[in-house]
């Protein structure tokens, strides 16, 4: 509990939340007859609504980026590092809503919500989206907010896909995008490793074909072993070595299976938590869209010609020690940018957190996104 | 707004309008006077986390990269220009950043340090020891200039390559000129700047 909200917090927030009654028909085909995202707005949005920020989440994050929900909540936000005032996106300069995407299991209509055709949890006929549909559908929050074009979008791994679609999906709806540890697409290794945890969510017999709602039950064991493994991908050798080493939880050698090193009991809690905080099938359908994700692919794999349609800058950021979205995998956004005339920083920052590193208030990181949204304000005269 | 001395030679031979790349462009003083004064379409490539965020709080187009990994970021013949001030000496391959320089850009501006100019002849006569001065003020053992050559060096090295020089001039280390680094250039000149082409 924060004995009192710092002072460059956003403070106490509260959730909101819009219905939307208009169908939205998604990638695969199918329509959303009706939907409700839940979100959080912090700032003040000014006169000419030219001051919107909006925050994309990455896999498991959700809309309650930064403040506190009450005096005793234990953390803040999940990007509370770089969201208030004074921060990097700082909120005496911009209004930056930040949502649960659709198909999550933060508020937001997804597989856990009931299914209006049948009165029960759609479970696994919640439909399949895209990056695509959930950019279409910010772009509904946005019109329902009144925002014609958002200063910036900005996210990171797959939040960053999600900046990088705005810009060839509505470019004249933001000025710039911020791209923080992601990819123009996955790599067969990534999708491996994401079916991997698919298949470990799938197989528990609690599964159920994901109607685990409806048996009263939830396949924890098997969300826990696909969190366990994306965990470990998210960081690097050296920040495990240097966190854990080879440390044991007693001085003594059990010779049994359970947990002996300090690092296999933090997978397991970090697992265990996971596992009874998030939906089995959001999991699945966002390590889908993750997969899906190739903009590139509608430009005869082109993605030079593909970003030549955007019309806004672009921050690219990545991490030294990041396997999972290397720094090679954004110096291909840069290239197909640079290629196609557009304007493009790129910052590769050393740190030896890996993928995790997007999340963490790494000082040269800091510094460079605080510069770069105050030339955002700067340009854009706020 | 006032361009150093040798920026501000360097920008004369720049067309308004152009596409330019400025290698190891510092905290952007010649990109910000390209992009604002000549509406010059700029990027610069740059190694130092402070200078970068120089460049970004500029409004600057700036890429994190190592000039010793080459310009692969860059297609062939995607800019007017390509500008490298003081770094040519610092890199692993000069030959092979100029053919890479001459790859991206119609031109090249290059400006080094004239290791031919008489005091640093003399340094190296007179103390027997490796030059150092203003231009040069680093130890032989943690300079970053780790291919320092002269004038002659820098036009044997074109001719090999056959580059045709479009522009040179030398200037002091108030980078001005003078009528006797026009005369002598390779002992009166401290710095030299080139324009050439393929």
């Amino acid at each position: 509990m924060p004995q009192d909200i710092p002072a460059n917090s956003v403070g106490v927030v509260t959730p909101q939340i819009a219905t939307f009654d208009e169908p939205l028909e998604l990638r695969s085909g199918k329509v959303l007859e009706s939907y409700q995202l839940v979100y959080e707005t912090y700032g003040e949005l000014n006169a000419d609504k030219s001051n919107a920020v909006l925050i994309c989440h990455a896999l498991s994050g959700h809309h309650h980026a930064a403040g506190y929900h009450s005096m005793d909540d234990k953390k803040p936000g999940w990007w509370d590092s770089c969201i208030g005032p004074g921060k990097a996106i700082d909120t005496n300069k911009f209004f930056v809503i930040a949502l649960n995407n659709l198909g999550g299991c933060h508020g937001s209509t997804g597989p856990t919500s009931i299914n209006p055709a049948t009165g029960e949890p759609y479970g696994s006929d919640f439909p399949m989206v895209r990056v695509r549909d959930w950019v279409e559908s910010q772009a509904r929050l946005a019109d329902y907010l009144g925002i014609e074009k958002f200063a910036a979008v900005v996210g990171g791994s797959l939040g960053g896909m999600q900046a990088l679609r705005w810009s060839i999906q509505y470019p004249e709806r933001l000025h710039y995008s911020v791209v923080i540890a992601s990819a123009p697409k996955l790599s067969a290794q990534n999708i491996a490793f994401n079916e991997v945890a698919r298949n470990a969510i799938m197989k528990d017999p609690e599964f159920h074909d994901g109607h685990y709602l409806k048996h009263n039950t939830l396949p924890k064991a098997g969300l826990m072993q696909a969190r366990m493994l994306a965990h470990l991908t998210y960081l690097s050798d050296d920040a495990m070595g240097e966190k854990f080493g080879r440390d044991m939880k007693s001085d003594e050698v059990r010779y049994d299976y359970s947990p002996e090193f300090e690092v296999e009991s933090y997978l397991h809690y970090q697992g265990e938590k996971f596992s009874t905080t998030f939906d089995a099938n959001t999991y699945l359908l966002m390590t889908k869209a993750l997969d899906y994700f190739d903009p590139a692919q509608y430009y005869e794999n082109d993605l030079a010609k593909c970003l030549s349609h955007a019309q806004c800058k672009f921050l690219v950021v990545s991490f030294t020690t990041d396997w999972r979205f290397s720094p090679e995998r954004s110096e291909e956004i840069v290239d197909a940018l640079i290629e196609a005339d557009k304007e493009v920083t790129y910052a590769r920052i050393e740190s030896e957190k890996g993928h995790d590193a997007f999340l963490i208030p790494i000082p040269r990181y800091v510094s460079l996104f605080s510069a770069y949204m105050n030339r955002v304000a700067k340009e854009l005269a706020l | 707004m006032t361009l150093r001395s040798d920026l501000n030679l360097i920008q004369q031979w720049i067309q308004p309008n152009s596409q330019v790349l400025d290698l190891g462009c510092g905290q952007g003083e010649l990109l910000e006077f390209l992009k604002y004064q000549k509406a010059c379409q700029v990027y610069g490539l740059e190694i130092h986390p402070d200078s970068i965020v120089s460049c970004v709080e500029k409004g600057l187009s700036v890429i994190e990269h190592d000039l010793n990994n080459g310009l692969k970021h860059f297609k062939d013949g995607s800019v007017d220009t390509v500008v490298m001030t003081q770094a040519l000496q610092a890199v692993r391959r000069p030959d092979l950043l100029l053919d890479d320089m001459l790859r991206v850009g119609k031109e090249a501006i290059i400006t080094f340090p004239n290791f031919g100019y008489w005091r640093t002849r003399l340094y190296l006569v007179s103390k027997g020891a490796m030059p150092m001065s203003k231009t040069l003020p680093y130890n032989w053992y943690d300079t970053p200039n780790i291919h320092m050559c002269t004038f002659h060096d820098f036009e044997n090295l074109c001719r090999d390559k056959q580059l045709t020089i479009l522009d040179r001039t030398v200037v002091d280390s108030t980078h001005e000129e003078s009528l006797s680094t026009r005369l002598w250039p390779n002992l009166l000149g401290e710095i030299a700047m080139y324009r050439v082409t393929r």
